[in-house]
């Protein structure tokens, strides 16, 4: 069986176009999706069966048993971290969302540790976007800033930015720009028209040295900025200024580096200066390809897109206080939950530290290291692969991943379910 | 279920303050029925509120509340053994939406505009709305085949094509905002009046409204095209809106409803050549409607105090970003449209704003019939819905409003009537403003009324009209709007004595419409090569799942 226009589970580009074969409830051909998204969809290696952590060792048990303890850590803890995400879809959101309040928690996504300054950005200034295919229907200036497409989001410049065409765009490459602004070669920097190599930790002194230049004060610059020349920023801003569509994309490169939301702050603002200039739009390169779906969900269901506590009974969110990382590092969190991430690989040693020393209770289709971690290990169904269910594209585009295959696992949402009857049964007891 | 003893308003039947019990079965209002017993004794009873225009979910409210987090912080309300946690006072979480609905009697609200391609996530928000019944208007005023089939005069195809979106977006009506304008905002340009051509589509705002006004009616459909006007927001913009008006007269509606509905017209009563000179253009708009029958409106009535604007018309909320130095979110939208969110404070102070108060009042009170003129704050635009009762009250007594204008910049007295309008509305006009109308503009058959087979939704106010005196007593008046005594949505009572005692699922409205086959496939044609070439999707991921609308009311139109 051919299974036409499969949404690709993997990155923020959330390509549409994937062709697979199946045999036999196996996927044996994946056709269009670059390398990561194919082997995504191809899968490997899976956790067996549920296990619960007994004298030092994980040993297989059932789902039963496994929600039943999942359910006895996250209600006796004072504080339980609800963490992850970004791998599954908006219908396990809305569990775990409804998880955290009965449990008093504290829910926070992968976003924390990518594009969390990005969204604090948004906060302070709004966010000029739009979809994809505007970008690509439109667009003849096209900025990548710490952002390196060629490797993360491999078909971004064939589907949406710099390599395809569009009504307004009928040339295609050949007539549209492209600028890469990084602290090195890149594979997307070599194709690029305009290359600034920018010293680490200065994005925040450029973009505020294009805002001049643009503001029309570039008179006051000096003849350098942070290692560039003027007449490189002059030609950049030129540039921008003479689109008649510019986008500008923008990866962790700079919500992590030095400055983190203050250089998004500032980017957003020489994107809204432009536009009295001409027509410019700005959008985060998200990174896994539902973190912008559980930032929708959580959204409307609570009112904030992220880091959200629920130990008053109402949600509060205050990031520097309630994010993943500082429930941790502050040891308040004394339990948590991981469901389709591994903070383990991703958060910052002395966090993961803490992580280690308290009872963790992981929900993934995949082992990864926070499987070393975690007391209560719950396998699921691949979203996307095996389980239908909606995520958000990173221009915030919603569309329903399909289910290619038959799996004998519980989709994230019937295994956080499993828990939250568990739960309620505790509270009932009590 | 019998609620005995009201006091009864329900314009549509005809029923003006009477006693009467109402019956209640299967969710429907019936001839006679037995069960419970509702006590009613001379209190006010109206059938559930209705609301025909606000912003309650998508992308761009969900835009506003990630952009507001301090919004979200001034509405908390925790979390219940019944009831999910609330937020936010101008973009409120799903949950306060419904229940705030609710305790103010309202039982149904449609969603002002969604753009197809991104309806997936209406519908999402929409599923967790609980209680109310809605629906969501799709919004057309940009659309490429829409422009090309209004180019080539193809009302067919047009016709065909709105069907298909429709069907596509899960929507109920044909939404027109700004219309070219969503174009033009593409390359950062806008039109400027109806006969300004839309850049590279060779048409113009006066043939894109009047293309699809003929196609609504061709369809047949329930609701009328529901229009946001070009230059919406601008001083002197009342000429626009009075030509837009005249421009669709001679076209005539297929149903018993208006062949056109301006929707917030506050907006769009402006006079003046600039903010300095700005002023009220309400009496000239109320003028328009006490003479013509073809059209309706609603208010989009003005709050003091925080509001967070969004609308399709990209543009405009560039501008409102500019002039303010708020905070801006754009979104344009591949092929569809644009749209924007900026919030904003509007102040007693302000000489712009307390006249854009007194003209969403003036527009109310001047014009004669209250048919025609829905009750709306434009949620979250003019501001939260929460503040309905405020705005009735406001109707009700002069009294009110002169302790209002007393605190305004003293302009509103010069730039404006209000001052010298005696009027005060009584609870005929209201029951008719914020249900018989708007049921009627949307073709809902079955609500805003308490007619044999209508559905049963009552709201029943603490309020005894035999004995309160609304021009004085504004203030109780406007307390027991805000926490009604009983709301029976579906026949169930979901709130007694302000609060929620229950939380069923609401039910979403959305229109079928059928087509000649020799359109629909000319149609397909055009798709297959817009998705090949310009869409970022696939058609066949572009229509919104069943999973999306779960407890549908499917409303059959069309030609065949
Ligand atoms: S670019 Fe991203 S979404 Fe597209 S196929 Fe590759 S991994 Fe999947
Ligand atoms: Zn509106």
């Amino acid at each position: 069986m051919i299974v036409e226009d499969v949404i690709c589970p993997f990155c923020g580009c959330l390509c549409d176009d994937i062709r697979v074969e199946v045999e036999d409830n196996k996927i044996t051909k994946v056709n269009r999706a670059c390398r990561l998204g194919a082997s995504k969809i191809r899968g490997h290696e899976r956790i067996k069966a549920p296990m619960v952590r007994e004298d030092g060792e994980l040993v297989e048990t059932s789902y039963e048993e496994a929600y039943q303890r999942a359910a006895q850590i996250l209600y006796q803890a004072k504080r339980p971290l609800l963490y992850g995400w970004c791998s599954t879809v908006c219908e396990a959101h809305k569990k775990g969302i409804l998880l955290a309040e009965e449990v008093g928690g504290v829910i926070d996504s992968t976003a924390t540790v990518c594009h969390g300054p990005s969204i604090i950005g948004i906060e302070e200034k709004g966010l000029a976007g739009a979809t994809l295919g505007q970008v690509k229907n439109r667009a003849d200036l096209i900025v990548f800033w710490g952002s390196n497409p060629a490797e993360a989001h491999p078909r971004h410049s064939l589907r949406y930015s710099t390599n395809v065409r569009g009504k307004f765009t009928e040339g295609g490459r050949s007539e549209k720009k492209m600028i890469v602004v990084d602290v090195r070669k890149t594979r997307s920097s070599r194709n690029a028209d305009k290359f600034l190599r920018i010293r680490p930790g200065t994005d925040y002194e450029v973009i505020s040295a294009l805002r001049m230049i643009v503001g029309g004060n570039g008179d006051l610059l000096p003849e350098r900025v942070a290692g560039i020349s003027k007449d490189d920023l002059v030609d950049m801003a030129e540039m921008m200024k003479a689109a008649r569509f510019g986008a500008f994309f923008f990866g962790l490169g700079l919500t992590h580096s030095r400055g983190s939301y203050k250089n998004i702050d500032n980017s957003l603002s020489l994107v809204n200066e432009l536009n009295s200039h001409t027509k410019f739009m700005i959008m985060p390169m998200r990174g896994h390809y539902n973190v912008g779906g559980f930032g929708q969900v959580c959204a409307w269901e609570t009112g904030y897109p992220m880091a959200v506590d629920f130990s008053r009974g109402i949600p509060y969110f205050n990031p520097g206080e309630t994010a993943a990382c500082d429930v941790l590092a502050n040891g308040e969190a004394d339990a948590a939950l991981v469901v389709a991430a591994d903070p383990a690989s991703n958060f910052p040693w002395s966090v993961v530290e803490k992580l280690a020393e308290i009872p963790v209770v992981q929900i993934d289709p995949f082992e990864n290291p926070t499987t070393l971690i975690s007391d209560v290990v719950i396998p699921s169904a691949v979203a996307g692969v095996e389980v239908e269910g909606t995520a958000y594209r990173m221009d915030g585009l919603p569309l329903r991943m399909k289910k290619l295959v038959t799996s004998s696992y519980p989709s994230d949402e019937e295994v956080l379910d499993g828990i939250i009857k568990e739960v309620r049964r505790l509270g009932d007891d009590n | 279920m019998i609620i005995k003893g009201g006091i009864v308003y329900d314009p549509t039947n005809g029923i003006f303050g009477e006693e009467m019990d109402i019956f209640l079965e299967k969710g429907k209002v019936v001839e006679e029925a037995k069960g419970k017993e509702i006590d009613a004794r001379g209190l006010l009873v109206m059938p559930g509120g209705v609301d025909a225009h606000a912003h309650v979910a998508g992308t761009k409210v969900n835009t506003g509340r990630i952009m507001r987090p301090e919004d979200a912080r001034s509405g908390l309300e925790p979390k219940t053994k019944l009831l999910r946690p609330c937020t936010g006072y101008t973009v409120p979480n799903c949950y306060a939406i419904g229940y705030r609905y609710a305790r103010m009697g309202y039982t149904t609200v449609f969603e002002a505009a969604t753009p197809i391609i991104e309806s997936r996530h209406t519908h999402e928000e929409l599923e967790e709305i609980p209680i109310v019944d809605k629906g969501a208007l799709t919004l057309f005023g940009s659309n490429w085949e829409v422009l090309e089939c209004v180019r080539d005069d193809d009302l067919d195809k047009l016709a065909a094509y709105v069907a298909w979106g429709l069907r596509a977006s899960r929507g109920y009506g044909v939404k027109v905002v700004n219309p070219g304008g969503g174009e033009a905002w593409g390359f950062g340009t806008n039109v400027k009046g109806l006969d300004d051509p839309v850049p590279n589509f060779d048409t113009t705002p006066r043939e894109i409204i009047r293309g699809l006004v003929k196609a609504n009616e061709m369809l047949n459909l329930p609701h009328s095209v529901h229009l946001h006007t070009n230059n919406l927001g601008k001083p002197g913009n009342y000429t626009t809106v009075l030509d837009t008006m005249d421009t669709v007269k001679d076209i005539t509606s297929t149903r018993d409803r208006q062949v056109l509905h301006v929707t917030h017209m506050q907006f769009s009563s402006y006079g003046g050549t600039g903010w300095r000179d700005f002023e009220s253009e309400a009496p000239q708009i109320a003028e328009y409607f006490n003479r013509n029958d073809h059209v309706t409106m609603d208010m989009g009535q003005m709050i003091f105090g925080n509001a967070t604007t969004m609308t399709a018309d990209g543009p405009l909320e560039y501008n409102n970003a500019r002039l303010l130095h708020a905070k801006w979110s754009n979104h344009d939208i591949e092929l569809e449209d644009s749209s924007g969110v900026v919030p904003l404070v509007y102040g007693r102070k302000m000489p712009v704003n307390a006249i854009q108060w007194a003209i969403g009042l003036e527009l109310a009170l001047l014009t004669e019939s209250p048919w025609k003129t829905l009750l709306t704050t434009d949620h979250p635009n003019g501001g939260p819905f929460v503040n309905y009762p405020e705005v009735i009250t406001l109707l009700m007594s002069k009294a009110k409003r002169e302790e209002e204008m007393a605190t305004l910049h003293e302009l509103v007295a010069k730039r404006t009537v209000l001052p010298t309008i005696e009027r005060e509305l009584d609870w005929g006009d209201i029951a008719v403003m914020t249900r018989a109308a708007p049921a009627k503009v949307l073709g809902l058959a079955e609500k805003g009324h308490l007619g044999v087979g209508a559905d049963a939704d009552v709201t029943v106010y603490d309020l005894r009209p035999e004995k309160i005196d609304p021009a004085r007593d504004h203030k109780r008046v406007k307390e027991a709007l805000g926490r009604v005594k009983y709301t029976i949505k579906g026949g169930e009572v979901v709130v007694r004595d302000g609060e929620i005692v229950a939380v069923p699922r609401g039910r979403t409205y959305w229109v079928d419409a059928s087509v000649p086959e020799k359109d629909a496939e000319r149609v397909q044609v055009d798709l297959v090569e817009k998705f090949e070439k310009y869409y970022s999707i696939q058609k066949s991921n572009y229509m919104v799942q069943d999973a999306y609308v779960t407890d549908p009311v499917v409303v059959k139109a069309g030609v065949i």
